[in-house]
C-alpha cells in the first residue's frame, strides 16, 4: 500500500492505494475526505442478499468470504453474459446505503466485512455505534455516477452467487478489481462522518435562505419545519 | 415510402446506446462552467471526477452510470409521416429496449412493484413508458429516449394562487435541500419545474422540462425565462455542491414549463435530471434515413399552443 498526494487534480486531498482484503493498519490511516483506490476482490450485497442470509437464515454458498474479501459494495452492476461463460460488466454504480442500515450490525458480524462502500453514507450514529466499534469504515462513491471509471477498475468477474434466484441487480457479484475508484472516505475508525460534518455546515445557512418567503397557505399533514432533518 | 418497424427498432436501439454512453454536449459545457466557479474542494473534486468519467465512458463505449435508470421513450410524430403500423412502432421500441439491455448492457432495473419479479430486459407491465406528441407540416418521426434514475430528487405540491412566486421558491428550496443532502439527487442537475395543469400533468411537465430541454434553453415567455434564471441562482445559493458537500454546484440549469390549471390552485413539481443526464434523439426521415442529436426539441411552439389550432 502507498499513501500520498498523487492525484494531480486534487493536491489538497490524500490518496490511499489499498490491497484487499484491507488490513486493519491500512483502514486506520483513512481520514474523512481522503481518496481511496482498491485492488483485490470486492463483493456486492444489498437487500436481496441481506434478506436471504440474515432474515431467512440461508447459508451463503461460500464459507471463506472474509478471506476473499472484506469489502461490501452496495451496487448492482450493468452486467450481461458475454457468451463465453462469464459476464460483460459495463458500468458500475453504487446505490443509496442508508436503506441497508438495519442489516449492517448483523452483516458485519456474520462476514467480518471492514469496508462498506456505497452511495451517500449512513446515519452518523451508525458509524459510532455499528461500524467503528467493529473496525469498519464507510467509503462513498463519487459523483454518484462514476460508473465508467469504476467499470474500468473491474478486471473480471470472480464469481456470482444466487444469480438465478435473485437476478442481476440483487445477486452477489465478486469482482477482481485493480485501482478501483475513486472513493472518498466518509467515516473513520473514530466514527467521524464527512457527510454529517458538511451537512452541519450547510444547515447553518438554511434559515437565511427562507427569510422573507411567506409560509404556504396550506401545510402538509405531519409537516416539520426542522430543515436540519434528513430524508434518509 | 413508409417507415418500417425495422428502422424504428434500429433508431431506438442506437439512441439507447448513445444515451447511456455519451454525455450531451450542452450538459457537459454546463458542468465545465460550474467547475470553474466551484470553491468547495470536495465538490470540485467530484465534478472533475465526473468529467473523467464522461471521457472514460466515451473511450470504452461503456455506460457512464451503471444505474441506467428507467429507460423510456418520447415519440413525436410528424403529421404527414407514413408508418407501417402504430402497434408495430410500439413493439419496435420494446424490442430495442430488450436488445439494448442485453448488448450495451443496461442494468435491468424494471421489476414488478409488488412481487419484485423481473424479466431482466427492462420490459414489463406499463414499461417502458412511451409518450406521444404530434408536429404539423412534418413527415419525420422523432424518437427520444431518457435514462433517469427514479428514487430521489422529485416532488410535487399543491400550492395556491396566493402562495405566489414565494411559494414556488420555498418549495424549490425544500426539494433541493431535502434531496441534495448527501447528494441523493446526484446534483448538479438540470432542474425541471412544472407549474399548473392537473396533478399528473404538473408532474409530467416538470419531468419533461428537466429531461427534454437542454442547458441554456429558455422558456419563450420572457417573464418565465427570468424566473428560470432566478430559480437557478436560488438553487446555487444554498451553499451545497455535488454530493451535498459544501459548495455552490447545485443547478446546472432550471427549465420551467407551465400548463393551464384549476382557477383555485397552483400545483408545482420539481424534478432533478442528474450528473449523468442521459438523453438522445433519433429523427427517422420519410426516406428511412436516420439522423441523431441530443436536443429532443420536444417543446415546439405547436406543443405549447394556447388556442384551438
Amino acid at each position: 500500500m502507498t499513501t500520498g498526494s498523487k492525484d494531480q487534480s486534487s493536491p489538497k486531498m490524500t490518496t490511499h492505494y489499498v490491497d484487499l482484503p484491507a488490513s486493519d493498519e491500512a483502514i486506520a490511516k483513512f481520514k474523512p475526505g481522503d481518496v481511496v483506490y482498491l485492488s483485490g476482490v470486492v463483493y456486492t450485497a444489498r437487500e436481496g442478499i441481506y434478506q436471504r442470509v440474515l432474515a431467512e437464515g440461508q447459508t451463503l454458498p461460500m464459507n471463506n468470504l472474509e478471506v476473499v474479501s472484506n469489502a461490501n459494495f452496495h451496487c448492482s452492476p450493468a452486467a450481461a453474459p458475454d457468451g463465453k461463460g462469464s459476464y460483460n460488466i459495463g458500468g458500475v454504480t453504487a446505490t443509496a446505503s442508508f436503506r441497508f442500515s438495519k442489516w449492517m450490525a448483523d452483516w458485519l458480524d456474520a462476514t467480518g466485512t471492514k469496508l462498506v462502500i456505497g452511495k451517500g453514507g449512513m446515519p452518523r450514529e451508525d458509524y459510532t455505534k455499528i461500524l467503528a466499534p467493529r473496525g469498519a469504515v464507510y467509503l462513498t462513491t463519487v459523483g454518484y455516477g462514476t460508473g465508467a471509471l469504476l467499470g474500468r477498475g473491474v478486471k473480471s468477474v470472480k464469481d456470482v452467487i444466487w444469480l438465478d434466484d435473485l437476478g442481476i441487480a440483487q445477486a452477489m457479484w465478486l469482482f477482481n478489481v485493480e485501482n478501483f475508484g475513486p472513493f472518498i472516505v466518509d467515516s473513520d475508525l473514530e466514527g467521524n462522518s464527512l457527510f454529517a460534518d458538511h451537512g452541519d455546515q450547510v444547515n447553518a445557512g438554511i434559515d437565511k435562505l427562507y427569510e422573507g418567503l411567506k409560509p404556504p397557505a396550506l401545510h402538509r399533514y405531519g409537516e416539520t419545519d426542522n430543515r436540519e432533518d434528513e430524508v434518509m | 415510402m413508409t417507415i418500417t418497424i425495422d428502422t424504428v427498432e434500429e433508431a431506438a436501439y442506437t439512441i439507447m446506446e448513445k444515451a447511456a454512453i455519451d454525455i450531451p454536449d450542452d450538459y457537459l459545457s454546463g458542468i465545465k462552467a460550474m467547475v470553474d466557479q466551484e470553491d468547495g474542494d470536495l465538490s470540485s473534486f467530484v465534478l472533475k471526477a465526473m468529467l473523467d468519467n464522461y471521457e472514460a465512458a466515451k473511450e470504452d463505449r461503456r455506460p457512464m452510470c451503471a444505474d441506467t435508470g428507467l429507460p423510456r421513450y418520447y415519440v413525436k410524430m410528424g403529421d404527414r409521416a407514413k408508418l407501417d403500423s402504430f402497434v408495430g412502432l410500439d413493439k419496435g421500441l420494446r424490442m430495442a429496449t430488450e436488445r439494448a439491455t442485453r448488448e450495451v448492457p443496461l442494468r435491468p432495473n424494471r421489476v414488478h412493484p409488488l412481487w419484485r419479479t423481473e424479466h431482466n430486459n427492462n420490459l414489463g407491465i406499463n414499461a417502458p413508458e412511451v409518450e406521444w406528441s404530434f408536429e404539423p407540416d412534418a413527415d419525420w418521426i422523432d424518437i427520444t429516449t431518457v435514462h433517469k434514475g427514479g428514487l430521489f430528487g422529485s416532488d410535487y405540491r399543491m400550492l395556491f394562487p396566493g402562495d405566489g412566486i414565494d411559494g414556488i421558491k420555498r418549495f424549490l428550496l425544500d426539494t433541493l435541500i431535502a434531496f441534495g443532502k448527501r447528494g441523493l439527487a446526484c446534483q448538479p442537475a438540470i432542474v425541471g419545474v412544472g407549474i399548473g395543469g392537473s396533478k399528473d400533468t404538473c408532474m409530467q411537465l416538470g419531468k419533461q422540462a428537466a429531461c427534454l430541454r437542454v442547458v441554456g434553453d429558455r422558456n419563450p415567455d420572457p417573464k418565465i425565462a427570468e424566473l428560470e434564471d432566478e430559480l437557478k441562482a436560488l438553487g446555487n445559493s444554498i451553499g451545497m455542491g455535488a454530493m451535498g458537500f459544501v459548495g455552490s454546484s447545485m443547478v446546472v440549469d432550471c427549465n420551467i414549463e407551465v400548463g393551464y390549471t384549476h382557477t383555485g390552485g397552483m400545483p408545482v413539481s420539481v424534478h432533478t435530471f442528474c450528473l449523468s443526464s442521459r438523453r438522445a434523439t433519433a429523427r427517422i426521415h420519410a426516406d428511412g434515413s436516420i439522423t441523431y442529436r441530443t436536443d429532443p426539441q420536444w417543446f415546439t411552439p405547436y406543443m405549447r399552443r394556447e388556442g384551438i389550432a
